[in-house]
Order: C-alpha cells, then sequence, then structure tokens
C-alpha cells in the first residue's frame, strides 16, 4: 500500500510521528512494514491507526526522518497479534521510544472505562514519549534518568514500589533489559501470565516465513505470534539473554 | 498407514520435508517445525562467511504466490554449527549450504560435518545472489565439479538443488555423475514486482523469487522429466500445499517433497499432508511404492 504523509508532529528530540492517509484497523501493539523505497522496509508498531512514531537511530529512520509533508512511503500490514486488553484496572510500563504502541492502547483501554494506570520512562524529560496522552487516560507517573521530571532513576524501580496483583494485566514496551527486569518483578508477584510484553527482534519478512526472528527454545516469530507474548510465554527463554542479528548470529544483550 | 520412506539411505517418517530457507535459521524454529509433523527438515543455506542478505523489502506476498530476496542471509558456517548440534532431534537434518565454486562448498560442507548433519542439500540453484545459486547451477561443468567435490569430501548423503530451466535435465545428468545421490528441483523461479506509484521495483534487490501456488506446474513438469531420464532419488518442491498436490509430484516420480510457502497458511502442513497421503493409500489399497512414478509414461 501506498502511504502518504500528511502530518509530522515532533514528539522528543529524537521522535516523530508520522501521520499518513489510510486508516488501517488494528489492534494495539500490531506493526506495519514500513518500505522507505531504495532504502530498507523496517517494522513499525502503529501508534495511531494513521500513524507511526519513530525513533532515529540508523540509516532506514534517517532516510524517513528526511520526509515530509506530502512525500509517501510504502507500507504493508498491520502485522503481528496485538495486545489483548483484559480487566478493569492495568498497568502500563513504557519505556523509551517503547511508549509507541501503548499510546493507543491506553486510549483504547480508556474508551472502555478500564482503570489505567502509566510508567512512563526516558533518559530525561523531553524525552518523555506521549505524556500528554496517557495523562489524559489515566494516571501517570513518570521517571527520568537525569532526574529532570518525576522520579530521578529507572521506571523498573516505580515498579518495585507497586503491588502488582493488584492489577488485572500488565503491559510492557521499551528496552529488552527494562523489560527483563519487570519479567523478574512479575515473577515474584507470581502473576506472570497477567504480563504483555511487546517484543522486538530482527523483522525481514513479517510473514512467518524466513525464520528470523525466532526466539529460543520455544521457535515463536516475534513477526506473526508476536510481537506481544505473556510472561509466562518467556521465562526460560533467550529473552534478556540474546538476540540476533540480521544474518541471524546471536548477540548478547 | 506406514509412510516411511526411504530417500538416500535416511529413514523419513513420511516424505514431508521443510524447503531450504523458510524457518531454517535456528534450532528452535527447525524443531517447532519437527514437533509439527515434517519427515526430514532442510536448514537455510549456510556459507563461508556472515551475510546480512539485501536490504528490504526482503519478501512479500503476491496474488498468486510469494516473492522473496532474502540474499543468502546467514551467520557463516562457524556460527551455524552451534545451531545444528541443537536442531538434531526427531528427524534428519539436512545442510543446505552454498558458496561460490567447489572450494567454498567443501569448505563449508567441511565445516559443518562435525555438527552431525544427517545430509547435505547443494543450494545451485537460489536466482537472486549474484556469482551463486542458479548461476552455477545453470552450467553442467559447474554442478558436477562441485558435487563431486562435496560428495569426495564427506560420507553423507549429498542433494543437489536445481533451479528450474528448461535444460533441468542436462545439470540434472551433471550432478548424477558427479556423485549426487539425489536431486532437488525446484528453486525459486526469477521474477519480480513493480509498484507502480513510485514506480520503484518492490524487492529490494529489485528481483527475486517467486514461489508458492503459481509454480507447481513448472516444479512438476521438472520432476517428471527429471524422473524419467536420471536414476537418483528426485525430491519434488515448489507450490506443494495440500496432500493431492504432493501426490502430484510423487506420481511424478518424486520419493519426497519439500513444502516452504504454504507454512504461511498452515504450520502444521506437513501433518495434514501426510494424513492425507495416507488415506489417499488406504483408499485406493496402495503403498507408497506402487504410486512413486505412475504417471510417468
Ligand atoms: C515489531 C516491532 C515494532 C517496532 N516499533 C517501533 C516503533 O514504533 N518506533 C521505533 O522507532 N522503532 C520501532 N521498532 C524498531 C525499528 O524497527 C528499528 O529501530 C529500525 O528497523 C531501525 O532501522 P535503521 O535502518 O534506521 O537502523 P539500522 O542502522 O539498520 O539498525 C539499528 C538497530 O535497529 C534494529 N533493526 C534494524 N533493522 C531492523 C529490522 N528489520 N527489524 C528489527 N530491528 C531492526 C537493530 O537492532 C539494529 O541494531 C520496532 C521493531 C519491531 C520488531
Ligand atoms: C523466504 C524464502 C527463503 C528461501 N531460502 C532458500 C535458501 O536459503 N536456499 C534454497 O535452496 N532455497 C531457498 N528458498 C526456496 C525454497 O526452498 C523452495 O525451493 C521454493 O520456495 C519453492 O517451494 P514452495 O513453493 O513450497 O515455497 C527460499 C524460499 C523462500 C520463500
Amino acid at each position: 500500500m501506498h502511504a502518504e504523509i500528511t502530518q509530522i508532529v515532533n514528539e522528543t528530540p529524537s521522535t516523530q510521528t508520522f501521520f499518513f492517509d489510510l486508516y488501517l484497523g488494528h489492534v494495539p501493539g500490531q506493526y506495519v512494514m514500513v518500505w522507505i523505497r531504495g532504502v530498507d522496509e523496517i517494522p513499525m508498531s502503529l501508534s495511531y491507526s494513521n500513524a507511526i512514531t519513530v525513533q532515529k537511530v540508523g540509516d532506514a529512520t534517517a532516510a524517513l526522518f528526511k520526509l515530509g509533508k506530502g512525500d509517501s512511503f510504502g507500507i504493508r500490514g498491520p502485522f503481528g497479534n496485538g495486545f489483548s486488553l483484559e480487566g478493569k484496572s492495568i498497568l502500563l510500563i513504557a519505556g523509551g521510544v517503547g511508549a509507541a504502541p501503548l499510546g493507543s492502547l491506553a486510549e483504547k483501554a480508556k474508551g472502555n472505562n478500564i482503570r489505567v494506570k502509566t510508567i512512563l520512562g526516558a533518559k530525561s524529560a523531553e524525552e518523555l514519549l506521549f505524556k500528554k496522552r496517557f495523562d489524559n487516560a489515566g494516571d501517570l507517573m513518570i521517571a527520568t534518568e537525569d532526574g529532570s521530571l518525576g522520579y530521578p532513576g529507572l521506571a523498573t524501580e516505580l515498579v518495585d514500589e507497586l503491588d502488582l496483583a493488584k492489577y488485572d494485566a500488565i503491559y510492557s514496551c521499551g528496552p529488552e533489559k527494562m523489560m527483563f527486569r519487570v519479567l523478574n518483578i512479575a515473577e515474584g508477584f507470581d502473576v506472570l501470565s497477567r504480563v504483555q510484553f511487546s517484543l522486538q527482534r530482527y523483522v525481514k519478512c513479517g510473514l512467518g516465513l524466513c525464520g528470523m526472528c525466532c526466539i529460543d527454545p520455544s521457535g515463536l516469530r516475534v513477526c506473526r505470534d508476536g510481537p506481544v507474548f505473556r510472561g509466562d510465554q518467556l521465562v526460560g527463554t533467550e529473552f534478556g539473554q540474546y538476540t540476533r542479528d540480521a544474518s541471524g548470529k546471536r548477540v548478547k544483550l | 498407514m506406514d509412510l516411511t520412506t526411504n530417500v538416500t539411505g535416511l529413514q523419513l517418517r513420511n516424505p514431508t520435508i521443510l524447503a531450504a530457507g523458510i524457518l531454517g535459521s535456528t534450532a528452535s524454529s527447525l524443531k517447532r517445525v519437527m514437533s509439527s509433523g515434517a519427515g526430514a527438515v532442510v536448514t537455510k543455506s549456510i556459507g563461508v562467511a556472515l551475510r546480512e542478505g539485501h536490504p528490504g523489502p526482503v519478501m512479500i506476498q503476491t496474488e498468486h504466490g510469494f516473492l522473496n530476496a532474502i540474499g543468502l542471509a546467514n551467520p557463516s558456517y562457524h556460527e551455524f554449527t552451534h545451531e545444528l548440534k541443537e536442531a538434531k532431534g526427531e528427524v534428519p537434518v539436512i545442510v543446505s549450504i552454498f558458496g561460490r565454486n567447489a572450494e567454498e562448498f567443501k569448505e563449508v560442507a567441511l565445516g559443518l560435518i562435525g555438527a552431525g548433519p544427517d545430509a547435505f542439500e547443494l543450494n545451485l540453484s537460489c536466482p537472486h545472489a549474484e556469482g551463486y545459486g542458479a548461476s552455477l547451477g545453470e552450467d553442467p561443468n559447474e554442478v558436477e565439479k562441485i558435487t563431486r567435490a562435496v560428495k569426495e569430501a564427506v560420507n553423507v548423503p549429498v542433494w543437489v538443488k536445481l533451479p528450474p530451466l528448461t535444460s533441468i535435465v542436462k545439470s540434472g545428468l551433471a550432478a548424477q555423475k558427479g556423485g549426487a545421490d539425489a536431486v532437488v528441483a525446484i528453486n525459486t523461479l526469477p521474477a519480480m514486482a513493480i509498484d507502480i506509484e513510485s514506480r520503484f521495483p518492490v524487492l529490494g534487490n529489485i528481483s527475486g523469487g517467486l514461489s508458492g501456488a503459481a509454480i507447481k506446474p513448472v516444479a512438476l513438469k521438472c520432476v517428471y522429466d527429471l524422473y524419467a531420464a536420471l536414476n537418483i532419488d528426485i525430491i519434488g518442491v515448489g507450490g506443494v500445499s495440500s496432500w493431492r498436490d504432493a501426490l502430484e509430484f510423487i506420481l511424478a516420480g518424486a520419493s519426497a517433497i519439500e513444502i516452504g510457502s504454504a507454512v504461511y497458511e498452515d504450520m502444521d502442513v506437513f501433518r495434514h499432508i501426510s494424513e492425507g497421503i495416507a488415506r489417499y493409500l488406504q483408499d485406493t489399497g496402495c503403498d507408497l511404492e506402487d504410486v512413486q512414478g505412475a504417471a510417468v509414461r
């Protein structure tokens, strides 16, 4: 599909939201394959049904950042399973650009009269993504590593203070080290099956065929069986230990 | 119903095999396919050095099949030995290997042999990596040379995977002459797609290979022709998604069939196809040997 950029919003110094002229019926947590023509095709979560929110990290994302209103990219999807919304009271734990798929989950939850609490973490106050969206959807706790806003430290240190058993469901997306810490905390509360994590692996085909994004030892495919997995599916796996590069070689986290 | 099949000395519990490059990069995904009923699995093609593959898009779905140009992404045989050791399990693991020439093929085969592959499948057929695959498989001299080099280096069966050409029988005969235990036909067909909005070829590599339902009739003819001309095992691959497709290939002379793209619709396609073949044999009162090659007239 052909997506024309209708609006670009500067969210933080390193992230921009690209709105486009298609409304994709999506489950929050689903992603699209974004084709920056002549450069590469990369996976991006839908942060709205008509937008992606992108952090500039390398060639393809840098090329995307050069596009303006009226420019276009190719899009395939939505792909993957997305978050399953459950219960009456939920907790979101977002780190950095990991807030991208959680913003639309928070809004959907609010629309369903679910009580939402969010822990949002970033390096600094200006890097906090979707602060307003989470604030509007419910209760928001903030952590910044440099202490410029909210709790000075890691988002997971705020999670440590909470009674996770109180929430019907917990959703997390962010750096894998952060999510791995959440997994460990959840294990302590015996609520692994109530936590849903959105994983990042090298996604090539997006169709579940090339097998580059499979996790050990289950062989579950991040692109098709995920990217969202429950905590009990991740205990004892490669999660938190290693990932793979474009060649399939293991890379320690 | 007993579907046990002997292919080049390997005992398969049924004649369905996972095709090269589909879910074949990691031990865990190969094992997942084993548990979904496959009689054997073929790994992703492995070479001498790490390759990241082509830029994206590397694969798209089209109306009648898939286009891919993954570009032989692999972590090199050094890295893959760990994966192969872990992959060993319920059913035979055939390692697909590629190289630029006989020396490279031999190096990869010798590098992996210690990890215990049950057979090698030589990728002489990938259509979208310059200097590799089909560019070698189209030349009967290279086919014979490479097959012989690997065959002399290792003591496990060697399968040779051929590109879909009108001259496929020539390449097949060359593989047989080089000592191949089986030929595998076919790899994807050279193909492309163009985005009419941006006027860009869709694949990052501009062109790639077509797989899936669209190529079944082509693959079937290749198997039929090879069966008539060769006296080694033929393994059929290309567009198999149902037990009826699989039987067509067996009737054309295939000892076994590999399945790739059909995994997209159904992870348990191996089990479903085996069950279908078993039912057919039961209904017709035949066993596999009776059917194999029965359509070749
Ligand atoms: C399901 C999913 C959803 C994602 N959602 C978002 C999002 O909403 N916003 C966002 O900013 N980022 C998201 N990402 C990460 C994003 O895909 C990568 O940052 C992007 O591919 C980097 O491309 P690059 O060419 O700019 O960087 P490169 O220079 O190519 O690589 C930088 C790093 O990005 C990662 N990466 C590169 N290519 C891929 C790929 N094909 N698949 C996965 N990771 C890759 C690698 O870890 C690499 O080390 C998501 C990833 C996945 C798997
Ligand atoms: C994503 C993908 C990757 C592939 N990678 C390889 C490979 O590494 N080596 C190889 O010999 N064939 C490779 N192939 C070709 C398949 O093994 C098979 O020959 C082809 O897809 C036709 O079978 P199918 O229609 O059942 O998919 C690949 C095919 C696909 C779709």
